[in-house]
């Protein structure tokens, strides 16, 4: 690790410390239909929904109807998504003719289940891309579709994590909010302003914009290049902000049309960061106490730390079996020294280090380097991130209320410890709230466990439907050995978790991937959504137990530390047998010489 | 015979303030019981029974697998019998462990009941017909609303209210106290309870239960465990178990796919054997607080007993563990009950050893326990000796609602004590004068919540004895322990506002409700609950029932009234209002103890991982032998290692489930960071020499 690998990671946690409270504050203001500085601007936009859609603003939901409303939601949306690609053939804004006889010979087909893998990643929020960007959609599919759905499916999780905070704060209620109230507020007043600004900047700092067709030049060497072209500054926004990770390019982040410089990778990395840890502090604000959010904001902090500096000191130091042939490690002024495999020079180690965890530990997904080509301790940490859940820090709103799902574990485990039915802010923690967190932690984990362990051995023939070429499940890898099964593992965890990235290393537009993985990104959305959105209607019908000095305190470090605790055991014992398999072996292997 | 109570926390724990009496009280480790136990985790082995308890059925489940490989294996000579035949044998060991862990709390319950039952023979009753005439029927065809008479030696044939007469009775068998009680028609202290025996007078009786229902069939029934039912936060901790127990079901269902594709790449070594595989999931689940758990319940409730306190239901024993507001009686409860003199106060230039004197004559005939602690200060400060009255003249003037006052009259003197303005009326019909310091020192002593009474000699006021409400000793330590629980404690009383606020002060209550009536006490209570704090009490007389029913604890006294017995939720045998502050103390144990159990299971799972990863997969990933931190000696020695520490960890830990974690009275911040400590960061840490040691031994034996 160098002095300005460790700089460029410090300024970074302090910006985002510096922006949660002022991002919660206004959050918190908007959620709760308070005025804010930007409503002269957009109530009207607000009130237009509405009206448009016959929404009564002032009528609240029960958490059945919040959740049906959701659904509902996503289903259409998913529709919507899966025409939409079908039919790009015969829709416009499609230069190079996608779908259509005329397409260029590099093209991929668009599929049914192709289609279907990617409206699930989009309506989830996953952005898992089975899809190479340049070569299979039309720009309207890309802005219509996809980027609609980074909005919206961005939204519906920020005000799902709201509907579970009112949970919290309300008492002996039963709504706990509108959905298509909360679902608008997210959309007009923050992702809106914020892609808007963060689109703005892209585009100034190079990030292309445009409806054009590719573009073909002659190189240096007399080879024709095609280059891909787009509507991308605007995608690329949102990607980021909602903490989608879908990229306009296959190349996602490290292509140099989507994050240009060293400064919109800083951004980027920030515009990732700020809703999920504003909402720690939208907690604590709306429940009434800010030590609450702050708390939860801590415990968010030392895991996302820890991750970093496990992933950037594994890939500063590099692999010994290069410094053992000779070839020079450590980092000097003219070189990055480490393993620079898979990674851009212009953001260098300790950037694309710090990405990679930002990204697994949100749900954003977005990668500005390959994650295959990372050391295997380097590889685990984004893999760990993912497998708990992606509570740390997370995706918009679905970090945060899956963290409090591990923090109503953590005080029914430990807070018994105090002689008192365990309470979280004031709520009393009995069998529903168990069973439901229960369910979402058993839906993630078994659909991460089940799909990887058939993948591992599921036999299909060479060219059958359903993994075409590629024989069996295992086939469509590119590395062997434990390598080759973080690759399965790696494809599935993102899929549950709704990250969207990928190890790369694995082929998944099969029908056997593409279904698999869309069905672990279905289980991992709703069966997390529905059973938290039934936790808050049943803490808002709750009375608050009024604090005293028998009260588990969840604001101190002491709370802090369970927190943590509870989600590295609880949340990663499952999967300590399948990583001992795959990273955790290979790191063994390669100190004694042997790589994949 | 060793004492089972709630570990003793120094000499300000109130269960040093309690009788020493334990009825019910048992050896941990009673021969007989532990023979019960034993036969009782045979019998619980049945499928069907262990179905409700899903952590031990999925071992047992395991271990009829891995015994049937065993037989498939006998059968076709396979290799490494040995080791499946240990793994099979430890399995079965942990399902016995886990069931013994139950029978034991359970056979201490049944033994109980068996010396409860001992005492309910069928007696015949003589029943009062309408017409006044009296037949002798069994005490079995008694029903509710039937008149019986009971005569001295009789057994009372059934629960009932004392309609007429008053008498003696003999409640030992309930609550284990040999002192006669009295019972009597009207007020508080009318109900009778089947099977205790009347040793003087005849009692007319009104039944108020049928043959079944009685107290002692209840009590019977609740000590056996027949009517154990899982308490609201029991089923919601089994549902955290039975959820991780699927979770680590799938983990390790998986490993088998895992593993298959790990043996194919690496080309060496062999998918782990199913003994091995259940092994790994045995240890994972949450076998330690599974097995425990429904023994945590039973013996919270035998605790509960062993303070002579009968709960209802398990539920009422965990949710004064959540009491967040203590309504205590004043008297008897943080008062001693009888005001008591504690200071001799002069006037008129009268020495205090002359007033000492004067008002230690004036109460030698007083009985009451306010004239005998007068004599006593008297003795204790002045040296003042009960003196031998007979020999003078003496004539003894008693106390009269009409005068107001008492004394003597001894050699000429006449003595008198009494209220101030009695004694002040006294001494002007005598021709003195009061002097204006006896109506201070009297003014100052109520004001301070005391009760003067003033003394004169004749015509001369002499001074004023000031007589206080004692707040008993430790009571003041004993209510800042449950404010630092977080608990507020609020004084019931009679009193006037002004000396209830002196007492209140004085012993250090959070609130008081002075001129309380039953009506006040049951608002108090509903206002408590409206802001969400639970709220216990205790109570006896009828008038208190809807208080009682009304409170999410309802401590009754046994001596009380039916009416009261039946809105409460716990009847406390030995009628002492104090042991509420216990019973809080139980409740809170026991939830700790759950938790604590259930951190220190979870906690193991990491230690076990080291030991048994890495022997599953050294043949096909030698470097793995880099988790082996433990330095197993070989893959089959560290599996089974692993499997007997956790078969050993849950008998090792039946008498701390049984017994209960230690509680202390510190806040909930302080008693977390501990218990953090012992259980999350001991049972992380605890498994690792455990495993260790475990090799060793099963090293230096040869067994694998």
């Amino acid at each position: 690790m160098t002095p300005n690998g460790i700089l460029q990671i410090g300024i970074y946690f302090l910006l985002i410390l510096a922006v949660t409270k002022p991002v919660g504050t206004y959050m918190a203001r908007v959620f709760s239909g308070e005025r804010t500085f930007l409503h002269p601007l957009l109530r009207p936009l607000e009130r237009l929904c509405y009206v448009l859609s016959g929404i009564k603003e002032d009528v609240e939901q029960r958490w059945t109807q919040y959740a049906g409303s959701l659904i509902a939601f996503s289903f259409f949306s998913f529709l919507l998504a899966y025409l939409f690609q079908r039919l790009q053939g015969i829709l416009p804004l499609n230069p190079m003719a996608f779908g259509t006889a005329a397409a260029p010979a590099s093209a991929t087909a668009m599929t049914p289940d192709l289609a279907f893998n990617t409206a699930v990643s989009f309506v989830t929020n996953t952005n898992w891309q089975s899809y190479v960007g340049e070569t299979t959609m039309s720009y309207l599919v890309q802005m219509a579709a996809l980027t609609v759905q980074n909005f919206v499916s961005a939204a519906a999780g920020i005000a799902i994590a709201i509907a579970l905070i009112r949970g919290l704060a309300r008492q002996q209620a039963n709504a706990i909010g509108n959905f298509w109230v909360d679902l608008t507020r997210a959309v007009v007043y923050l992702l809106l302003p914020l892609s808007l600004v963060g689109a703005l900047f892209l585009c100034s700092q190079g990030v292309i914009q445009n409806m054009g067709s590719y573009t073909k030049v002659t190189t240096l060497e007399g080879k024709t290049q095609v280059i891909a072209q787009g509507p991308v500054a605007s995608q690329e926004a949102i990607k980021m902000v909602g903490t989608n990770g879908g990229g306009f390019f296959n190349a996602n982040s490290s292509h140099p049309f989507e994050n240009p410089t060293p400064l919109t990778n800083l951004v980027q990395m920030l515009m990732i960061f700020v809703i999920p840890a504003g909402l720690t502090y939208t907690l604590g604000k709306m429940v009434g106490d800010t030590r609450q959010g702050w708390a939860i904001f801590a415990a968010m902090s030392i895991m996302f730390l820890i991750g970093v500096f496990v992933v950037y000191g594994a890939e500063q130091s590099g692999n010994p079996n290069l410094a053992k042939l000779g070839i020079e490690s450590n980092a000097s002024a003219t070189q990055s020294g480490g393993n620079m495999e898979g990674k851009e020079v212009r953001f260098g180690i300790a950037a694309t280090s710090l990405f990679a965890t930002i990204t697994t530990a949100a749900s954003c997904g977005a990668v500005n380097g390959m994650h295959d080509s990372f050391t295997p301790l380097g590889g685990l940490v984004p893999l760990f991130n993912m497998e708990v859940g992606e509570v740390i820090f997370g995706g918009t709103g679905a970090g945060l209320y899956g963290m409090l799902l591990f923090a109503i574990l953590a005080v029914f485990i430990a807070g018994l410890m105090v002689g008192r039915t365990p309470e979280y802010l004031g709520k009393k923690i009995e069998g529903k709230e168990v069973k439901m967190a229960m369910i979402a932690l058993i839906a993630t984990s078994a659909v991460i466990l089940l799909f990887t362990g058939s993948s591992a051995v599921i036999h299909f023939a060479k060219g059958s439907y359903w993994n075409g070429a590629y024989g069996p499940a295992t086939g469509n890898l590119n590395n062997s050995g434990p390598h080759g099964f973080a690759e399965i593992l790696y494809a599935y965890s993102s899929g549950a978790a709704n990250n969207g990235s990928a190890f790369a290393g694995l082929s998944a537009n099969t029908p056997w991937y593409n279904l698999t993985i869309g069905l672990a990104m279905l289980i991992g959305r709703f069966l997390i959504i529905i059973p938290m959105l039934a936790v808050a209607g049943s803490l808002a019908a709750k009375k608050r137990v009024p604090v005293t000095s028998g009260t588990f305190p969840t604001h101190g470090p002491l709370f802090v530390g369970l927190l943590v605790g509870t989600v590295v055991i609880v949340g990663a014992l499952t999967f300590f047998p399948a990583l001992s398999l795959s990273p955790i072996v290979e790191h063994f292997l390669m100190a004694q010489g042997r790589l994949f | 015979m060793p004492k089972v109570a709630v570990p003793a926390n120094g000499p300000t724990d109130l269960s040093d303030l309690l009788p020493k009496r334990l009825a019910h009280a048992r050896p941990l480790f009673d021969p007989d019981i532990i023979g019960r136990a034993i036969r009782g985790s045979l019998l619980k082995l049945n499928p069907v029974a262990l179905l409700k308890n899903p952590v031990i059925f999925v071992v047992e489940v395991g271990a009829v697998v891995t015994s049937l490989f065993l037989v498939r294996d006998l059968a076709t000579g396979a290799a490494g019998i040995g080791f499946t035949l240990q793994i099979s044998l430890w399995l079965w060991f942990t399902v016995l462990f886990a069931n013994f862990a139950e029978a034991m709390a359970e056979a201490r319950g049944k033994a109980q009941a068996d010396a409860l039952r001992k005492t309910k023979t069928d007696s015949v009753a003589q029943r009062v017909l309408s017409g006044g005439k009296v037949e002798q029927v069994s005490a079995s065809q008694l029903r509710a609303g039937d008149i019986i008479l009971c005569d001295a030696g009789e057994l009372i044939s059934g629960d009932g209210e004392v309609v007429e007469g008053i008498a003696s009775v003999d409640e030992s068998v309930i609550t284990g106290e040999s002192a006669p009680v009295i019972r009597e028609s009207g007020g508080d202290r009318s109900a009778v309870t089947g099977g205790t025996r009347v040793l003087s007078d005849r009692l007319k009786i009104k039944i108020t239960s049928n043959p079944g229902e009685t107290f002692l069939d209840r009590m019977i029934a609740l000590v056996e465990g027949a009517e154990r039912q899982k308490t609201p936060n029991e089923i919601a901790l089994n549902i955290l178990i039975a959820g991780l127990t699927l979770i680590f079901l799938l983990a390790v269902v998986t490993l088998q796919p895992f593993a298959q594709f790990s043996v194919t790449a690496a080309g060496s070594g062999a998918v782990p054997s199913v003994a091995v595989l259940v092994s790994l999931l045995v240890c994972l689940i949450p076998t330690t607080i599974g097995g425990l758990l429904s023994a945590i319940g039973i013996a919270g409730m035998d605790r509960v007993m062993q303070h002579n306190v009968l709960a209802m239901s398990g539920k009422a024993v965990e949710a004064s563990g959540d009491v967040n507001t203590l309504l205590l009686d004043k008297t008897g409860t943080i008062t001693i009950g009888n005001r008591q003199a504690v200071e001799f106060i002069p006037v008129n230039g009268v020495t205090p050893a002359e007033l000492a004197d004067a008002a230690q004559l004036s109460s030698l005939a007083d009985e009451t326990p306010e004239g005998r602690s007068v004599v006593v200060l008297a003795k204790e400060k002045y040296g003042l000796r009960g003196r031998e009255v007979a020999s003078h003249e003496a004539h003894f003037i008693p106390f009269s609602a009409y005068t107001r006052m008492s004394g003597v009259d001894i050699d000429g003197r006449h003595l008198r004590k009494g209220a101030s303005d009695s004694i002040s009326q006294f001494v002007r019909e005598q021709g003195g004068t009061v002097p204006p310091d006896l109506i201070e020192a009297a003014e100052r002593i109520s004001r301070q919540g005391g009760t003067p009474l003033a003394v004169a000699d004749g015509r001369k006021a002499m001074g004023v004895i000031n007589l206080k409400d004692v707040v008993k000793g430790g009571m003041h330590e004993r209510l800042a322990q449950l404010r630092a629980m977080g608990i507020r404690t609020v004084m019931i009383t009679g009193d006037n506002p002004l000396t209830a606020a002196a007492i209140a002060a004085e012993a250090g209550v959070d609130d008081f409700l002075a001129q309380a009536s039953p009506a006040d006490k049951l608002n108090y209570i509903k206002k408590e609950q409206a802001e969400g704090r639970l709220v216990a009490m205790t109570g006896d007389g009828t008038n208190d029932a809807p208080a009682l029913a009304q409170a999410d604890v309802g401590l009754a006294m046994n001596t009380g009234t039916m009416a009261a017995k039946e809105a409460g939720n716990m009847v406390d045998l030995d009628s002492n209002p104090t042991k509420l502050i216990e019973v809080v103390a139980i409740g809170k144990q026991l939830l700790i103890t759950r938790g604590a159990l259930t951190t220190f299971s979870i906690a193991n799972d990491i230690a076990k991982y080291f030991a048994i990863i890495p022997a599953m997969f050294m043949a096909t990933y030698p470097a793995l032998a880099n988790l082996n931190i433990m330095g197993l000696h070989n893959a089959q020695s560290a599996v089974l290692s692993a499997v007997i520490f956790n078969a050993l960890i849950i008998i090792a830990l039946v008498p701390l489930a049984l017994r209960g974690v230690k509680y202390r009275p510190v806040s909930a911040g302080a008693l977390l960071r501990r218990n953090l400590l012992i259980y999350g960061i001991g049972g992380i840490i605890v498994p690792f020499p455990g495993i260790w040691v475990i090799d060793q031994i099963v090293h230096v034996l040869g067994l694998a």
